[in-house]
C-alpha cells in the first residue's frame, strides 16, 4: 500500500528541488517550515518526532531542504514529513503537510472489528508495521 | 419624496384613532446615524405603482418592528422611539427602475440572543407578503458584535476540521453517492467505499436520503461506517462520509446522530429544510460531541435566486455561520448552478474571513465583524470535473469541499479512477501554484502533464473536455466597479 497523508502523496516522489520550491512558498507567506518522522503513521498518530524546532526565522528554503536530508541519513527507512506552521490569529495551525520520505516497503494497515448487539461493529485501525517496538520497524 | 414624510411629533395628533402614513408614524428618520449595536438590514424594494419609495421603506421598518396598520394608544406605555425600527436611507437601484434599496435600523433589544428563529421573524416575518410593495429581498444585513457575540458558531470551524482530518494545504475531495435514491444499504456502501479508496476525503448523503423503503438509515449508517473504515485502512487517511440524520422530529434526529457517533463517524449531515431551530439544535449537539456537521442548502433556491424577492443567499450564509454549522454549499462558479463569480466571493468572504469589509461588487453592503466566530467551510457541488481544477482552486481557493458526484462516479474506468483522477489534478494543480506556476492561464497544461503518469486523469480530461455551463445569471451584483481613469 501507499500512505496518501499530505498534500502530494498521489504525485511522483519530490525532488529535492521539488520540496525547496514547496518550502520556499511556506517561507513566503511567513509561515515557519519543521521537519517530522515516524515509524508510526497511523492516521490518528499526530505526534510525529520532531526534527529540531520549527524554523521561525528562516528565509530560505534550502536550509530546509538540508534539514530533510539530515533527517534522511538519520530515519531514512521512515516517514518523514515537511510541514508549515501559521501563527496568524484566527489559524494557528498548520498550513502544508507533505510526505518527503517513506520506507521501501509499505505494509500497511489492517481493520480489526470488534463485533456488538445490533450489528453493530467497533472498528479499529492497526498498523502492521507498528507491531513492532519502535525503532524496529520499518528496519 | 413625500412632503409629508416627516414624524409627527405632536403627541395628540400623533396618537389620534386612524390611519396614517408610516413615515408620519416615526419609521422613516433620514437624520438617524445608526449605533454600533444596531442591526442593520438593507432590503430592495419594489413598491406598488404609485406608492413613494420612502413611504414603502417606511412600512417595511414598521412592519418588520412594532407597527401595525392603524394607530394604537399602547405604544405610548413603552418607550415607542426606541422599539421602532427606523428607514433612514433609500436609494434607486443602479439599472432598475421602480426598485430601491432601503436601509433600515434595528435597535438591538428588539432581538432575543442566540435565536435565529426570533431575528428572522421579525426580518422575514409578516413583511413579506405587505400588499403595498410588488417585491421585496432582503439583501444584506449587518450584524453587531455584541449580537454576534450571543450565538455558538460553528462547531468545530475549518481550522479544527482540518486538524482532526490530518489535512491541511489543499481543498478537500468529496462526492455525492448516486444515485441519489433508489440504492440498497450494502450498494451504497460500495461506492463509499470505492470514492473513498480512490482518494477522496469524503462521501455524501443527498439531501433526499433518509430513511426510505429502499434503504432504512441504521443499514446505510451500518455499511457506510464499514466503507469509510476499510479506506481509512487501505489508504491511512482519515475518512468520512456524511451521514444524512434529517428526519421528521428532533428526537428522531438526536437518535440517528447518536448512532452514528457510536460508530465513530467524524460529520453529520441535516438539510437547512430543518428548520432554523432545528439546526441551531444540531450544532449544539455537534459541539457536545465532537462532530462535523454539514448542512445541505436543500430548498434555498425558492427564495434566493430571484433577485427581486425573497432572501439572498448572503444573508443565509450569515444566519448559518451564527446558527453553527461547519459545512455550507456556497456554489461553484464554473458548474451547473447558480452562481456568478463576484457574487460567489461574497458569499466565501462570508463564510471564511474574520471580517468583511464592505464591498458592494460582490454585493457585500456592510462591514461585518465576526468577532473570532469560528471559519464555515464551503463546499462547492454541482456539475464539476477534474478538467476545471485551475479554474475551482483559483476562484474558491484552499479552504473548500470540491465535491464531484457525476465526475468521480461517471468515469469511464469506475469510481475509484474517477476519485483517484480528481485527487491528481488536485494535487498537481496546488502544487503548481505553490511553484509559482500561472494556473489560470497553464492549468490546461498542468493537468495534461500530470495525466501523463495517471491514466485515469487522463480518461476523464478525454471524457468531460467539453462540459461547460455558461449561462447567465440570474442574481448578480448592482454595482460594477468602474476602472479608474489614470493620467
Amino acid at each position: 500500500m501507499r500512505l496518501t497523508q499530505g498534500q502530494f502523496s498521489f504525485l511522483p516522489e519530490l525532488s529535492d528541488d521539488d520540496i525547496r520550491q514547496q518550502a520556499q512558498y511556506a517561507i513566503d507567506n511567513g509561515w515557519a517550515v519543521s521537519v517530522e518522522y515516524t515509524d508510526d503513521p497511523h492516521p490518528r498518530n499526530t505526534y510525529w518526532e520532531m526534527w529540531g524546532h520549527p524554523m521561525f526565522d528562516n528565509p530560505d528554503a534550502a536550509a530546509v531542504v538540508f534539514e530533510v536530508n539530515e533527517c534522511r541519513k538519520a530515519h531514512g527507512s521512515k516517514y518523514i514529513r515537511v510541514l508549515a506552521f501559521d501563527a496568524t490569529a484566527g489559524w494557528e495551525s498548520i498550513r502544508m503537510s507533505f510526505i518527503v520520505n517513506r520506507p521501501a516497503d509499505e505494509p500497511g494497515f489492517r481493520v480489526v472489528r470488534q463485533e456488538g448487539e445490533g450489528r453493530i461493529v467497533r472498528y479499529t485501525i492497526e498498523s502492521y508495521a507498528a507491531r513492532e517496538p519502535e525503532g524496529r520497524r520499518y528496519a | 419624496m413625500l412632503d409629508d414624510a416627516k414624524t409627527i411629533k405632536d403627541g395628540k395628533k400623533r396618537y389620534a384613532a386612524g390611519v396614517m402614513k408610516y413615515a408620519q408614524m416615526g419609521y422613516w428618520e433620514p437624520d438617524y446615524e445608526p449605533k454600533d449595536t444596531d442591526i442593520i438590514a438593507l432590503f430592495r424594494i419594489t413598491p406598488q405603482d404609485g406608492v413613494d419609495p420612502v413611504e414603502a421603506a417606511a412600512a417595511v421598518a414598521g412592519e418588520s418592528s412594532t407597527a401595525t396598520w392603524t394607530v394604537v394608544w399602547t405604544d405610548r406605555l413603552t418607550a415607542c422611539d426606541k422599539y421602532r425600527a427606523k428607514a433612514y436611507r433609500v436609494d434607486p437601484v443602479p439599472n432598475s427602475t421602480g426598485e430601491f434599496f432601503a436601509y433600515i435600523a434595528y435597535d438591538l433589544d428588539l432581538f432575543e440572543g442566540g435565536s435565529i428563529a426570533n431575528l428572522t421573524a421579525s426580518i422575514i416575518g409578516n413583511v413579506f407578503g405587505f400588499k403595498p410593495l410588488k417585491a421585496l429581498r432582503l439583501e444584506d444585513m449587518r450584524l453587531p458584535v455584541a449580537y454576534v457575540k450571543t450565538f455558538q458558531g460553528p462547531a468545530t470551524g475549518i481550522v479544527v476540521e482540518r486538524e482532526r482530518l490530518n489535512c491541511y494545504g489543499r481543498p478537500l475531495l468529496g462526492a455525492t453517492v448516486k444515485p441519489k435514491l433508489g440504492l440498497s444499504g450494502r450498494n451504497y456502501g460500495r461506492v463509499v467505499y470505492e470514492a473513498l479508496k480512490g482518494g477522496l476525503d469524503f462521501t455524501k448523503d443527498d439531501e433526499n436520503i433518509n430513511s426510505q423503503p429502499f434503504m432504512h438509515w441504521r443499514d446505510r449508517f451500518l455499511y457506510c461506517m464499514e466503507a469509510v473504515n476499510r479506506a481509512s485502512a487501505a489508504t491511512g487517511e482519515v475518512k468520512g462520509t456524511y451521514l444524512n440524520v434529517t428526519a421528521g422530529t428532533m428526537e428522531e434526529m438526536y437518535a440517528r446522530a447518536e448512532f452514528a457517533k457510536e460508530l465513530g463517524s467524524v460529520i453529520v449531515m441535516i438539510d437547512l429544510v430543518i428548520g432554523y431551530t432545528a439546526i441551531q439544535s444540531m450544532a449544539k449537539w455537534a459541539r457536545d460531541n465532537d462532530m462535523i456537521l454539514h448542512l445541505h442548502r436543500a430548498g434555498h433556491s425558492t427564495y434566493t435566486r430571484q433577485r427581486s424577492h425573497g432572501v439572498s443567499f448572503r444573508v443565509i450564509a450569515k444566519w448559518m455561520r451564527l446558527a453553527g454549522v461547519d459545512h455550507l454549499h456556497a456554489g461553484t462558479v464554473v458548474g451547473k448552478l447558480e452562481g456568478d463569480p463576484a457574487t460567489t466571493k461574497g458569499y466565501y468572504d462570508i463564510f471564511r474571513e474574520e471580517r468583511n469589509p464592505m464591498a458592494l461588487e460582490n454585493g457585500i453592503f456592510f462591514d461585518q465583524e465576526w468577532a473570532s466566530l469560528n471559519k464555515m467551510m464551503p463546499v462547492a457541488s454541482g456539475g464539476i470535473h477534474a478538467g476545471q481544477m485551475h479554474q475551482l482552486l483559483t476562484y474558491l481557493g484552499e479552504d473548500v469541499v470540491l465535491q464531484f458526484g457525476g465526475g468521480t462516479i461517471g468515469h469511464p474506468h469506475g469510481i475509484q479512477a474517477g476519485a483517484t483522477a480528481n485527487r491528481v489534478a488536485l494535487e498537481a494543480m496546488v502544487f503548481a501554484r505553490n511553484a509559482g506556476r500561472d494556473i489560470w492561464n497553464e492549468g490546461e497544461d498542468i493537468l495534461r502533464d500530470a495525466a501523463r503518469t495517471c491514466t485515469p486523469l487522463k480518461q476523464a480530461l478525454d471524457v468531460w473536455k467539453d462540459v461547460t455551463f455558461d449561462y447567465a445569471s440570474t442574481d448578480a451584483p448592482d454595482f460594477v466597479p468602474t476602472p479608474e481613469v489614470s493620467a
